[in-house]
This record gives C-alpha cells, structure tokens and sequence, in this order.
C-alpha cells in the first residue's frame, strides 16, 4: 500500500495515502541520503579521477581535469595479468568455499533440525572467526603456511612436500586464504536455503523413484539454488577485490598480486590516482557484467 | 532399458510389523493383507499409528521389527526408489521448481521410461488438468494440485498407490467430487490403492475393505457394511458412525439370544452377533435403528424397550432429526428420525419410550473407556 503511493502517477484518492507517502519518503532519506553521500559521490569522484591527464608540468602527482580515456588502455596493458589473476583466484576460492560450505551448510541445515541447540551452536562455530580480525587471521595463516613452520616440518618429515618446495608466496597460499577468509559468507546464504528446504520433496522424489544423488541433483539443488548464488555473489564479488591476502605483507608474494594490490600502489606509492581510479572502475565494470550474467543463466527468478 | 514393474496391482502384505519412536510405540504387531486390485482404506484417528504404516509400507521409515511383503516379496529394507510403490501425499509434495508436466514426467524420466511427456500428458488428461500442463505448482487450486499429485503417482503404475488423507486439505464439496474421480480411477486402472484416512465416511464410501486402526493395532476389518452393522468394539462402534452403548450383566441365555439388565430392563442380542456371552457385556444399536414412541409399546421377544424417558436435545441436521433422550438409571439415548414425515414428532422435555429390534443390536468383545472392570 505504501509503495503504491510513490508508484501511481494518479493524484490519491483520499489523504491517507498521501500522508503514509510522506511516512515513507521520511523513513526512506537517511538511507538515501547515506548511498547518495558515500556511494554516489565517490563513485562519480572516482569516474572523474579516471578521466584525468597528468599535469602539463610533468609534476609527479598532479593530474588536471580531463576526458581522457588513456587511463584505461594503460592499465589494461599493464595490469593484465593481475585482472586475469583476480578472477582465476576469485574463481578459484569461490569454487572451493562452495565446495566446503554446502556439505557444511547441508549438516547443520537439514541434519541438526532435531536439534535445535546443536543447531545454533554449531552456526556460531562457522561466524566464530568474525570474533578475531580479518588481519589477525590472515597473519596466523601466514605462520602457519610460513616455510619453517611446524606444519611444514611435518609435511616435510612424512615427504609430502619436498625440500625445496614451500606455501608462503604461492598462488596455493593466496587462494587458500581467500577460501579460508570467506567461508562464513558462502555457508550463511546456503545455510538460509537449506534450513528452509521442505524434506517432504526429498522424501516424494525419493518415492518416485530417484536414488539419493538423483535427488540431490533435481531437488536439492534446485531448491536451494537462491543460496547458491548469494553466497557465491557474496564471496566472489569481495574475493576479486581483496588486497590482504594476495599482498607480499601478508600470504602472496609479487607474483600473486591482484588488481586490488595494483589500485593500492597505484594510489599509495605512485600517486597515479587516474590509473587507480581507471583499474577499480574496470573492476566494478567487469564484476557486474559477470554478475548480471550469472544471475540470467541460472534463472533464480523461478524461485522467488 | 526401461524396468517394468509388475503391471497390475500387487498383493500387499505385513508380517508383525511393530515400529518403536523414542518415547512410544506408533504401532504394535501389525499384520495385514490386501490383495491385488483392491481399494483398502486404512481408518483411525489421529495419532493411531495409519501414517507411520504408510509410511514404512513407502519405505520412508522402517520398522522396528516385522516384514513388509510386495507381491510375494520381502521389500522391508528396500530403499524407497526401489519400491514399486508411489504415494500421494497429505501435503502434495509437487515439486515448486518444476511445471505441471514435469513433476508428472519426474518419476517415467528416472525410470527411463520411453516418451515420458506424452505419458505424463496421459496421465494429467485423465484428472482434467492438460491445460495446466505448463503451469506450476503454486499456480493451482488445492483440488488441481491434488489432481496433480494422483497423476504423478498414477503415471508410473505402481503395484501399489498410497494415499496418505490427500482429501483432508479440500472443501466439503470438491472432497466429495475427487471421492468419486478417485474411485473411478481405481476402477479403471485396477491398482491396489491403500488409503489413509480418518474420515470414516470417506473409507466406507470408496474402500471395498476397511481397517480400523486405534493406538498402534487394527482393531477390526472388514467390508464397510459389515464394520458398520457389525462393530465388534467400542472404539469402531463409536468411531464408525454413532452408537448408543448399554453395559450390563449377561443375566439370561436363551437357545439365540443373550440379555444383560440394566435398571431392571432387559436387554438382548442375538448370540451370533455377540463377541462376548458372558460376564459383563457391552450391547449397542445405531442411533438410526433406534425409534421412540409416545406410549409404551407392546413388549415382544424380538423387541427391546427402554423407558419412559425425557428428551433432553433435540438437533435438526436437515435430513433427520437427532434427539438425545434420558432414561432414568440408564442413561442417555440418541435416536435418528428421517424428515420424511412419517416418524412422530417429538418436542423438548416430552416423555417417550424407546425400542429398537434385537436383530439390530451387536454385542461388543470389549467395555467402552470408564467402563472397564
């Protein structure tokens, strides 16, 4: 009804839906003032950025006020392999976060519903890393993972890893991270989907006929395809863009870096704003024609 | 490819079945047979345990202890899509992915069945739904998605369909009119159907066998007509129908017939439609074989007269009268009156007699609850 008010080009009948407009618009302005504030303006700030020349004196740093589209074919030329990287890694630890967060999901979704306390337990044990920082983790990984670690020692003594052969500074390390990092965002959508999955479909389709991977395959996952995508949008959309875990700093080394590496040089060290700017609007560019992409092929409007 | 199942219907039986939850027992020692072809309803309140049966007959539970046989065959810890048995169930279940056609396809895809669609197609005609072929689930009425979920279990051609109550969500009038298409269908397929329910007008309409089921064991089975004339406990004589139930000492026996006293009125039963001949005995009659009178009736030997009485109710259901008469140290009596203007109208508070004819009562094996010795 209140949605009503603002979608009608026709005058209201009464007042009462004018008023309620109002009530809407009222609860609606911190929000947009909010998005117009902290996303539109940098965003257009940013495409702004983009477009700009270096400053005809040649001082470092100085960019004037331009439509200049070089940016972009330079940071395309340059950074291509840390785009192509980017989503391979991002592809990558999604892909394994999935792997790892349904059958997950599915335990304590499907099978701890006679158990509500497990249940609950359980679901804090996969937020429970969000307690200690993003960074602290990714630094434990990294002592972890590090090439005299206890765990390396160990997979040295029992020759599953030779030598001369290590963790840290590997495309394996990074994509480990990511994976670890945000899993919690893949197992919480699939967890929502699947708590929500009436078994009594299960059961009928078992009934007809299909084996248990038959009924995973034309029920199960068709049910529960809306947290499929969201936890795959939410762990892949952020993975593409991170900067910690592929940085020398923390588990990657030069050869692992990703655009988000190269925006932040490009900013911090090399003053190259445009060239920043260029690469995170290419990011945002290509992100979303993926995600529109994905979003048509696997058809969740059927769910809704 | 494809793996025929038996084409016709398939003998249905359960050896000992008991089934154990933690905490109770939903069934103790089960046995039953239904034969090929047959429309078996399986009757009961809620709770009695018919659902579990269901379901351990489905595959979906197994039992604690007892066999379940299929044609001839121990299918007890086969795993439900193995069964040659399809179920429709309470809830539906019709698959919210899926259009109309497939969810009906689903089980001839699996199967590998040659030219599913047109089957499944087949199938949704005779229920009246081609037209919604293309539809979803959630597009339809409950009596279309009921439809539905019949023909994808129909399509297969089970030995066996279960119908677990899949009229209990419709109204009144559309139950009556799926009773008949199912009963139609039945007839014209000639699967064994069993169906679950705990509406004893819709088992005794469209079952050819009737089972009663209460706490866990089948209390008696038998043809509709015969569980009706002829309950043989408490518990089906007032959960089939209604009846009015007289407890008293078997006081005289005579070379066919069995009289108990109540209040110094004698009432008899013939002794082949006695379960029990002695000691305390439970004697009832349907309410609608059941008649009063404004004067005394002539006392006869095929006769039994309580009386006088009050009439305490009195009910107009448009068809009949009910009317609830006290009869002092005896107890209460509902008696039926058809509205067709031969039977004596009665106001409230007058005082009447009642008889019924002796061949009309039954004598029950057991005591009602609170009569208990």
């Amino acid at each position: 009804m209140a949605f009503a008010a603002f979608s009608s080009n026709k005058p209201a009948p009464n007042a009462a839906p004018m008023k309620s407009g109002k009530i809407v618009l009222a609860l609606l302005l911190p929000g947009l003032l909010y998005l117009a504030m902290f996303f539109m303006v940098p965003l257009v700030s940013l495409l702004i950025t983009s477009l700009e020349s270096p400053d005809p004196s040649g001082a470092i740093g100085q960019y004037v006020y331009a439509v200049d589209f070089s940016s972009y074919g330079n940071v395309i030329s340059r950074y291509f392999p840390q785009i192509l990287r980017s989503f391979g890694y991002a592809f990558a630890a999604t892909l394994f976060a999935l792997v790892i967060s349904y059958p997950l999901a599915y335990f304590i979704g499907v099978r701890l519903r006679t158990r509500p306390l497990v249940q609950k337990l359980t679901l804090t044990l996969v937020i429970a890393p969000f307690f200690i920082s993003f960074l602290l983790r990714t630094i434990a990984w990294k002592q972890i993972l590090s090439d005299n670690s206890p765990t390396l020692e160990f997979l040295r003594s029992i020759h599953l890893l030779g030598a001369d052969q290590y963790f840290l500074g590997t495309p394996f390390a990074v994509i480990w991270g990511l994976t670890y990092n945000f899993i919690p965002f893949m197992t919480l959508p699939l967890y929502t989907s699947l708590e929500r999955l009436d078994l009594r479909f299960l059961e009928a389709a078992g009934d007809l006929y299909a084996n248990p991977a038959q009924v995973f395959r034309k029920i199960t996952l068709p049910l529960t395809m809306p947290g499929v995508i969201s936890g795959t949008l939410l762990t892949f959309i952020p993975i593409t863009g991170d900067y910690v875990n592929a940085s020398r700093e923390f588990l990657g080394s030069s050869s692992t870096s990703m655009i988000g590496n190269m925006v932040q040089a490009d900013f911090l060290q090399n003053s190259d704003y445009p060239s920043a700017s260029a690469l995170s609007a290419i990011l945002m560019g290509v992100i979303l024609i993926l995600v529109t992409v994905y979003v048509r092929r696997t058809g969740t409007e059927d769910l809704l | 490819m494809a793996k025929e199942f038996v084409p016709a219907g398939a003998d249905l039986e359960l050896r000992g079945i008991r089934k154990e939850f933690p905490g109770f027992t939903a069934i103790e020692n089960l046995d039953l047979q239904i034969p090929a072809g047959e429309f078996f309803a399986l009757l009961g309140p809620s709770g009695c345990g018919k659902t579990t049966t269901l379901r351990i007959i489905a595959g979906l539970d197994e039992p604690t202890s007892g066999q379940v046989m299929l044609g001839g065959q121990d299918v007890t810890f086969t795993k439900p899509h193995e069964r040659p048995v399809n179920t429709v169930f309470q809830s539906y279940a019709l698959f919210p992915h899926m259009s109309i056609l497939e969810n009906v396809a689903f089980g001839l895809r699996l199967r590998k069945i040659e030219n599913p669609v047109p089957k499944a197609m087949d199938a949704l005609n005779l229920v009246e739904l081609g037209y919604a072929a293309e539809r979803r689930p959630q597009q339809l009425s409950g009596g279309q998605q009921q439809r539905v979920a019949l023909a994808r279990a129909l399509v297969n051609r089970p030995s066996l369909l279960l119908l677990d109550e899949p009229l209990g969500a419709l109204d009144l009038k559309l139950r009556r009119q799926m009773q008949i298409e199912l009963k139609a269908i039945q007839m014209e397929v000639g699967l064994t159907f069993l169906h679950v329910t705990h509406d004893q007008e819709e088992a005794m309409d469209m079952a050819d066998t009737v089972a009663v089921m209460h706490k866990g064991r089948i209390e008696q089975m038998g043809a509709p007509e015969a569980l009706y004339e002829r309950p043989k406990t408490a518990f089906v004589a007032k959960f089939l129908g209604q009846s009015n139930i007289f407890v008293g000492q078997s006081v005289e026996s005579s070379a066919n017939s069995l009289s108990i006293e109540i209040a110094g009125t004698k009432i008899s039963v013939p002794k082949n439609r006695a379960e029990k001949q002695s000691g305390k005995i439970a004697i009832g009659v349907r309410p609608e074989k059941a008649f009063f009178h404004h004067q005394a009736p002539a006392a006869s030997a095929d006769l039994n007269i309580l009386g006088p009485g009050e009439i305490k109710d009195i009910r107009f259901t448009g068809v009949s009268n009910q009317y609830l008469i006290e009869i002092p140290n005896v107890g209460d009596l509902i008696v039926f009156a058809q509205n067709v203007g031969m039977s004596p109208v009665a106001e409230l508070g007058q005082q009447v007699w009642v008889s019924f004819k002796v061949e009309h009562t039954f004598g029950l094996a057991d005591l009602p609850a609170g009569d208990e010795d």
